[in-house]
């Protein structure tokens, strides 16, 4: 990369204090509201919590709710296998403060929020405390601890948490940003907060997003990439896989397993015929040794035990689900074995206030898919992953 | 058009609205209510509309509303 870029991306640079950050990128230029969802608009700017979705019609379906904005900066990251946040929080907090505070002015907000683990506040108070001596900042930001439960990032439990209430889902009859409430990822503020200074021209051809890499890899870590990055490169950036690789995780645990192919571009395109998107950036890399199915259940079942409880069909469901991708696994078959997992996946999806029924349905699908041979071998008592018999 | 929106953080499965609306909605495994067109909010055709306001009025959990869209 050259210098020019490298002073532009996300992770490069110095302490991470205010300082640094406007020697660095200088004070965000005067925009009004609709210059902001412009430059988001222009520059494709997605979602990176996992979802994807465009930030300016999220912008625009806020400030078009008639009730006066809430802005939230979503740092949770309960995603087990994701990193990114809490290292971009750490590393570059006034990128996503800066972020932040765009979304307010195209939202016309009343109310900024920063929602994070609990570990990384006392740092965060700092940082607001040296926006406001620097006269940054006319929104003040409120801070609030964020539980470790994977759903307490999901965009309704968010919402609650800020409000007072639990960190759970709420029912989504009135959509959340229809409250008049923006609930975005603290990585794609941190980008807004770059494109504001830089363009959107420039986004589209160095933008980038971080990718957390782990599994089967030599050093587990963040990497910063530009969408398209062969899949090989990420698990190269992170010191090159352990031993030959079977398969790998991408999005997260809501996400969908694909061929360990180096070349595999990592991008929404490319990844989407394999039922699979980048997501929140997970990349987990599977050794050629170990069970697909085994790996795949024990994560189904982590995913069943983080349930928040409200949902009957996800409640019921998912252990139900998760107890049978474990059954195929350990080789304990049962006629309609295959079927009944697939049946199950069908059932719980779209069926609960978030869409938790629905993610883990999508991995277990995609378990089965990927891992296709090993059903059939284990259901003949053999794992062709570890050669031997169940 | 309109749809039946249920709110999976109130339905306590009592079963109610699968007997009052059970030409849109069946039983799971359960006893939660499953669209039976598959969709999360199904579609209430013309004719059950009145079927589907007593469902509505009679969940003793008030889970269920008519909603437009």
């Amino acid at each position: 990369m050259t210098g020019v870029l490298e002073k532009m991306t996300l992770l490069t640079g110095g302490d991470g204090g205010l300082d640094d950050h406007l020697a660095r990128h200088g004070r965000l230029p005067a925009l009004d509201g609709d210059q902001i969802v412009g430059l988001a608009r222009d520059a494709s700017l997605t979602g990176r919590g996992g979802a994807g979705f465009p930030m300016w019609r999220k912008l625009g379906a806020v400030a078009a709710a008639g009730t006066p904005a809430t802005v939230i900066a979503n740092g949770a990251e309960g995603e087990p296998a994701s990193g990114k946040d809490r290292l971009l929080l750490t590393r570059r907090p006034h990128l996503v403060l800066d972020g932040l505070h765009l979304v307010a002015l195209a939202t016309g907000a009343r109310a900024a929020h920063l929602y994070a683990p609990a570990a990384l506040l006392p740092r965060l108070r700092e940082a607001l405390s040296a926006r406001r001596a620097a006269g940054l900042d006319k929104l003040p930001v409120t801070l609030t601890a964020a539980p470790g439960a994977f759903v307490s990032g999901e965009e309704s439990a968010v919402a609650s948490a800020v409000a007072g209430r639990g960190a759970v889902p709420t029912d989504k009859r009135i959509r959340v940003v229809a409250t008049g409430t923006l609930v975005q990822n603290v990585e794609t503020l941190a980008h807004l907060a770059l494109i504001a200074r830089y363009g959107p021209g420039w986004f589209l051809s160095a933008g980038t997003f971080l990718a957390t890499v782990s599994g089967a890899v030599v050093r587990p870590s963040v990497v910063e990439a530009r969408y398209g990055v062969p899949l090989g490169d990420l698990i190269a950036a992170s010191g090159g896989a352990t031993e030959r690789l079977q398969a790998v995780l991408v999005g997260g645990y809501h996400g969908g397993w694909v061929p360990a192919d180096p070349a595999l571009p990592v991008s929404p395109e490319a990844l989407a015929r394999y039922g699979a998107s980048p997501g929140a950036g997970v990349v987990v890399a599977l050794p050629a040794r170990a069970c697909g199915l085994a790996e795949s259940a024990k994560i189904a079942e982590y995913l069943a035990g983080q349930v928040a409880g409200q949902c009957g069909p996800c409640v019921n469901g998912l252990p139900r689900m998760a107890g049978t991708l474990a059954d195929l696994a350990a080789g304990r078959p049962r006629p309609g074995l295959a079927g009944e997992a697939a049946r199950l996946a069908a059932l719980v999806t779209g069926r609960g206030a978030c869409r938790h029924p629905d993610g883990t349905a999508r991995l277990v699908l995609s378990a089965m898919r990927a891992f296709e041979a090993d059903v059939a071998a284990h259901l003949n008592g053999r794992c062709l992953a570890t050669g031997g018999r169940l | 058009m309109t749809r039946l929106h249920i709110d999976w953080t109130a339905c306590d499965g009592r079963g109610l609205c699968t007997e009052l609306l059970e030409e849109v909605l069946v039983e799971d495994d359960w006893g939660f209510p499953v669209a039976r067109d598959g969709q999360a909010e199904p579609v209430v055709p013309p004719p059950l509309e009145d079927a589907a306001r007593r469902a509505v009025d009679r969940c003793p959990m008030l889970a269920l509303k008519l909603v437009r869209r």
